[in-house]
């Protein structure tokens, strides 16, 4: 059964406790790759998380830790996912089963290839009703156009019979924001949920999560590498590079001051509105590709502009400051201007 | 940008219109090539041929009109009472290719289905479990295919003693691995894609992840091989009754058959080989043309 009142006393019990979680993989032949590498965090009830990170920073591969979606063979998953106090990576397979889609449910990137191009949208729709709610039949469909009219699709009835290719794209993510909410979860996890939509759409699609997230009380874990999305809508916010986190804090300090020299070469290097006319962009140097592995210092080192020789002596800890954690030797002061 | 761009721009949630669903986008392209026109025009002849096989010949199969003319030196060829010209029992030629219509396509299309259900399942087995199962099925595959499908259609019909269903079983069989084999690695291929991820991270089952999501999406190439194996169905009976393992009753006309029965005449009644090789000849043809017309209609791959 779902606990659906939002108990004072629970508000602080964390909903999801992500434990040192390492994610390995392996390849007969080839290099062992951790992609995932202690990686912390908690999502309280109610609350929007946001993991952000570039291309192969480890956040997709942390939330498909979490929903267990890996393959099993070649991957190894370390740590704890305490969801609700069970531990998610150790549950029996039919329990966690009945888990996704009822308490934990997930969007994806790509709406166009997430839905089955060869199954009407309501039958898709109405699949998750019927898998976790008994719904069947008349009801089942009703409640599936209730949640597509929700979404904000217009004339759901029709859309209902229709083909994700005749969706457009916006339009496909609600139909997949609809199935995931289906079941009212108490935590979506939302993997670049606007990375494949037009710009426009892309802030339609945010202001409906905000919304949706709110009526029901969900928590939200926003993975995403845009940090306009993260501005506008996560109260947490959890930078990771090359597998590990490397600051956390609330949205307001993390924007406001930025410590680690990687969030503030993202923040940088966001194009800016009121930047004189032909001023150059601020991009991070180097690539993702130019890490340090991370026992052997820090990762970052090889593209930051604050390195010392500490930096590449061994691996920096995850260091507690007050209201957020940072695992840097020599961050940005505060109030440091952001060096270009 | 002007306004109306911006305009444009916003609204494109509404502007992408339907370009209409992939089978029906398939079907469109299949209308408009003339080779898949002409395929399916052979076959829907051949398909008429046999249906109404009654009215078209103008001999039972089994009659003899020319019963005393014939001699086996003298087996007279086409003429304007017999079009296709006499056999060596003085029946008519014509009447009995027209008859033998019905046989060949019996026999293909009961092979062809019967091989394609055993294939879907083992096909179904091997690409949901994986694993130990999909291991055994696929060996067994394999095994089946390393042996020359007609060399062992040959020896289950056989084993099975001679007949139409002999032969119809023994064709099945051969085509049950092709069918397992094309099954399974669309199904694996499928089994990756982002839509069955979504599905099973929204707790949907095993089983209708398989039957609803996967089945449906890997079924294209089999329609096509169907069609395809048709005509080599078509071939393989022909060869069997050649072989003898056809029919039993010399009364009921088939090509294959028909062309064994030639050989003693071959050099003095040519038209005898003629006839009923052609009609293989043309149905199979039929047969492909549409099949691989198909294919690349449903195919990106294929396309050219």
């Amino acid at each position: 059964m779902r606990v659906t009142d939002s108990e004072p006393l629970l508000r602080s019990e964390p909903l999801l406790d992500v434990r040192d979680l390492s994610v390995t993989f392996t390849r007969k032949g080839g290099p062992t790759v951790r992609a995932v590498d202690g990686v912390s965090f908690t999502v309280r009830p109610g609350e929007t998380v946001g993991l952000v990170g570039e291309s192969g920073s480890g956040k997709s591969v942390t939330s498909l830790a979490v929903m267990r979606l890996l393959p099993r063979r070649g991957v190894q998953v370390g740590g704890q996912v305490l969801f609700d106090g069970d531990d998610l990576l150790t549950l029996p397979r039919d329990r966690m089963r009945d888990i996704r889609g009822r308490d934990i449910a997930m969007v994806f990137q790509d709406p166009m290839s997430s839905l089955n191009p060869v199954v009407p949208i309501g039958i898709q729709v109405t699949e998750v009703l019927e898998r976790h709610q008994d719904l069947k039949g008349e009801t089942a469909r009703a409640a599936a156009e209730e949640l597509l009219f929700r979404v904000g699709i217009p004339d759901p009835r029709r859309r209902l019979k229709e083909y994700p290719h005749q969706l457009s794209g916006g339009m496909r993510q609600r139909a997949l924001i609809a199935m995931a909410l289906a079941c009212k979860p108490r935590l979506l996890i939302a993997d670049e949920p606007t990375t494949a939509l037009d710009v426009t759409i892309q802030a339609q699609i945010i202001e409906l999560l905000k919304e949706l997230v709110q009526d029901t009380g969900a928590s939200l874990v926003m993975i995403t590498h845009d940090l306009g999305v993260v501005a506008g809508l996560c109260d947490t916010v959890h930078v990771m590079y090359s597998g590990r986190i490397v600051e956390s804090a609330g949205r307001r300090e993390l924007f406001g001051e930025p410590r680690h020299p990687y969030t503030g070469g993202l923040l940088a290097s966001v194009p800016r509105l009121d930047a004189p006319r032909g001023a150059p962009l601020h991009p991070i140097p180097g690539s993702p590709t130019d890490v340090l592995s991370w026992h052997k210092g820090c990762a970052f080192a090889p593209r930051c502009p604050n390195r010392l020789d500490a930096c590449i002596g061994g691996p920096p800890r995850l260091e507690s400051l007050g209201d957020r954690s940072l695992r840097c030797l020599n961050p940005l002061e505060q109030n440091e201007e952001v060096p270009a | 940008m002007s306004l109306s761009e911006v305009e444009a721009a916003t609204e494109s949630e509404q502007v992408e219109q339907p370009a209409g669903n992939l089978r029906k986008e398939a079907w469109k392209r299949l209308k408009r090539d003339p080779i898949a026109l002409v395929g399916f025009g052979l076959i829907a002849f051949f398909v008429l041929v046999a249906i109404f096989a009654p009215l078209i010949a103008p001999y039972a199969p089994d009659a003899q009109p020319g019963r005393g003319m014939i001699t086996p030196t003298n087996i007279p060829g086409p003429s304007a009472e017999h079009w296709f010209g006499l056999d060596a029992s003085g029946r008519d030629e014509f009447s009995r290719v027209v008859y033998g219509a019905r046989q060949s396509l019996l026999v293909g299309v009961v092979a062809t289905l019967f091989g394609m259900a055993g294939g879907l399942l083992l096909g179904v087995l091997a690409g949901a479990f994986g694993g130990k199962v999909d291991t055994v099925v696929m060996r067994i595959v394999d095994i089946m295919l390393s042996i020359p499908g007609l060399l062992m259609a040959i020896a289950i019909a056989a084993l099975l003693g001679a007949g139409l269903w002999s032969v119809m079983i023994a064709i099945a069989i051969i085509n049950v691995p092709v069918f397992a084999r094309l099954l399974r690695g669309q199904m694996l291929a499928q089994r990756g894609s982002d839509y069955v991820l979504a599905a099973v991270s929204l707790g949907v089952r095993r089983r209708p992840i398989v039957l609803g999501h996967i089945l449906p999406n890997s079924i294209s190439p089999v329609i096509v091989q169907a069609t395809l194996t048709l005509a080599t169905a078509i071939i393989e009976a022909a060869g069997l009754s050649f072989l003898g393992l056809g029919g039993a009753d010399p009364r009921v006309p088939e090509w294959g058959r028909m062309l064994a029965d030639t050989q003693r005449y071959l050099a003095s009644a040519p038209h005898l080989a003629f006839f009923p090789g052609i009609a293989i000849v043309i149905a199979a043809l039929g047969f492909t043309m549409l099949g691989e017309r198909l294919r690349e209609a449903i195919d990106p791959k294929y396309r050219r």
